[in-house]
C-alpha cells in the first residue's frame, strides 16, 4: 500500500504518514483497518526500520491510529481527521477544473504545479516570479 | 539512548605522512544505521579501521559498544571493501572457520542463507563471482550476530536483486537485536532508504553529522538572483551560479524560513544535503563535530 519516492524534499518517514493521512480522509482506510506491519513495508520497499517505526509513532501520536501489542497497527476508531470529511462536492469541483485544464493541454505535472502555486501563494500574479526561477 | 560509537579527537597519520582522520569527534546512537559519506581518500575506510581494532589512534580515542575495539572484537562485524577472503579455501570452510572462531555464531542462519543465494558450498572463492563472494563475506558477517556492523561499501558489487536480499537480511538483524550499521557507500542516492544518521567525512574531517531527518529540517535550499547569499549573515555550505541565478545550501537551525525579495525557499533533497557538504568550501565547521 505504501510506495516512496526518493530523491524528494520529503522525508520517506513523513511520505508514510502523509499516504495514510490520505487513505484514510478519502475513505480506502477505514476505522479499525489493519496497516501492514512494519517488517511488511520493510521488506517491501527495503527502507529502514527505523524510519517506519517512525512513520508508525507518528501515526499514533497524530491520534490516526491505535497500536495493540503483538497484535498490529489499526486505523482509529475516530480518527481525528475524519470529522471533517472531504465534501463530495469538493472533489466533483475539482476533478472538473482538472478536466478542464487536460482539454487545454496541461501535463498533469505542469496541474500540480499549478496547484502549489495556488497552495503556496494565493495571490496568481505572484505566481510568475515563482515559475520563472523554479524551471530548472 | 546509549551509544555505539563514539570518538573524541580521534585521529591516524599514515607514518609521518598524511592525516587520513584527524580531530574527528562523534556520538552515533546504538540502533542507527549510519550512511558513511565522502570521497576517495576522505577517511571512511581510516574511520572503520579504527573502530573495527584494526589500526591504532594517533590522537584520541574510539570507543565501540562502550570499550577499546580490541576488546569488543567478539561484538564488532567487520566487512572490508571488496570482500577480502582466502581465495583457496572453499564456502563451507569459510562458515566453519566463521563458527570456531565466533562464540555464537548461527551456523543455521549462515547454511540456509548459502543455499538461498544459490551458492555451492563446495565451490572454492576463487572462483565465485564478485557479488557471490561480497555475498559469503556477509553471510559470515551476518550469523556473528554483532551489535555493530562495520560495512565498507558492502554493495558495490551485487547486481539489484542481491542488493535487495542483503538489505532485508540487515534490517532483519536491525530488529532482531538492535544493531547498528555503519555503512560507508558512493551511491549517495539509494542511501536515504538506507539510512537514518548521516556522517559526511572530506579530508579527513567530519564536516557533518547527525539524525537525517533533524539534519533536512536544518537546511535550506534557497534559489535568487545571483549575489544574493553575500553578507546574509547566514551560514552558506555551498553555492552555484547558473544563468544568473544562484542557488546555495543554507544552514538555518530554528528551521525558519528564509525570505527575502526574488527568493526561493525549498527543503533540501537528501542529494542535496550530501552534495552540499561534499562540494561546499574548504572551511571547518568545528561545531559540526560536536553534533
Amino acid at each position: 500500500m505504501f510506495r516512496v519516492d526518493t530523491g524528494s524534499g520529503v522525508p520517506i518517514y513523513r511520505q508514510l504518514v502523509q499516504q495514510v493521512r490520505r487513505d484514510v480522509m478519502l475513505g480506502r482506510l477505514r476505522p479499525g483497518d489493519q496497516l501492514p506491519s512494519v517488517k511488511e513495508v520493510v521488506d517491501s520497499l527495503s527502507v529502514n526500520p527505523n524510519t517506519v517505526v517512525k512513520a508508525f509513532s507518528e501515526l499514533e501520536h497524530q491520534g490516526l491510529v491505535v497500536r495493540r501489542q503483538g497484535i498490529g497497527t489499526f486505523v482509529a476508531a475516530s480518527p481525528s481527521m475524519t470529522s471533517v470529511p472531504v465534501a463530495p462536492r469538493l472533489l466533483g469541483s475539482l476533478a472538473r477544473w482538472v478536466d478542464r485544464a487536460r482539454q487545454d493541454g496541461l501535463t498533469p505535472e505542469q496541474i500540480r504545479m499549478l496547484l502549489e502555486v495556488a497552495l503556496d501563494e494565493p495571490a496568481a500574479s505572484q505566481g510568475d516570479r515563482r515559475a520563472a526561477g523554479g524551471v530548472a | 539512548m546509549s551509544t555505539a560509537l563514539r570518538c573524541a579527537g580521534l585521529g591516524h597519520r599514515y607514518g609521518r605522512g598524511i592525516w587520513g582522520l584527524r580531530d574527528c569527534n562523534l556520538d552515533v546512537p546504538a540502533g542507527s544505521v549510519v550512511a558513511l559519506v565522502g570521497p576517495n581518500g576522505s577517511g571512511k575506510t581510516t574511520l572503520m579501521s579504527m573502530a573495527a581494532g584494526l589500526l591504532p589512534a594517533s590522537t584520541g580515542t574510539v570507543e565501540t559498544a562502550g570499550g577499546a575495539p580490541a576488546q569488543r572484537l567478539g561484538r564488532i562485524g567487520f566487512v572490508a571493501q571488496d570482500a577480502p577472503l582466502w581465495p583457496r579455501l572453499r564456502v563451507a570452510d569459510v562458515l566453519e572457520i566463521g563458527r570456531c572462531m565466533n562464540g555464537g555464531f548461527d551456523t543455521v542462519l549462515a547454511s540456509e542463507r548459502i543455499q538461498r543465494l544459490a551458492i555451492r558450498p563446495r565451490a572454492r572463492i576463487s572462483a565465485l563471482s564478485g557479488g557471490a563472494r561480497a555475498q559469503v563475506a556477509l553471510t559470515l558477517v551476518l550469523a556473528k550476530k554483532p551489535e555493530l556492523f562495520l560495512l565498507d561499501e558492502p554493495m558495490a558489487n551485487l547486481d539489484p536483486l542481491a542488493r535487495r536480499d542483503f538489505l532485508g537480511s540487515m534490517f532483519e538483524a536491525c530488529t532482531e537485536t538492535g544493531a547498528t550499521v555503519l555503512y560507508s557507500s558512493h551511491a549517495v542516492a539509494e542511501l536515504e532508504r538506507i539510512c537514518d544518521y548521516l556522517i559526511v567525512l572530506r579530508t579527513g574531517q567530519v564536516r557533518l553529522a547527525g539524525d537525517i531527518d533533524k539534519l533536512r529540517q536544518q537546511h535550506r535550499v534557497i534559489c535568487g538572483p545571483d549575489g544574493w547569499p553575500d553578507g546574509g549573515g547566514w551560514q552558506v555550505i555551498s553555492q552555484r551560479s547558473t544563468a544568473g541565478r544562484a542557488t546555495a545550501l543554507v544552514r538555518c537551525d530554528n528551521g525558519a524560513a528564509i525570505t527575502g525579495p526574488g527568493l526561493q525557499d525549498a527543503a533540501p533533497t537528501f542529494d542535496e544535503l550530501v552534495l552540499g557538504y561534499l562540494d561546499g568550501g574548504a572551511a571547518a565547521l568545528p561545531e559540526e563535530a560536536l553534533a
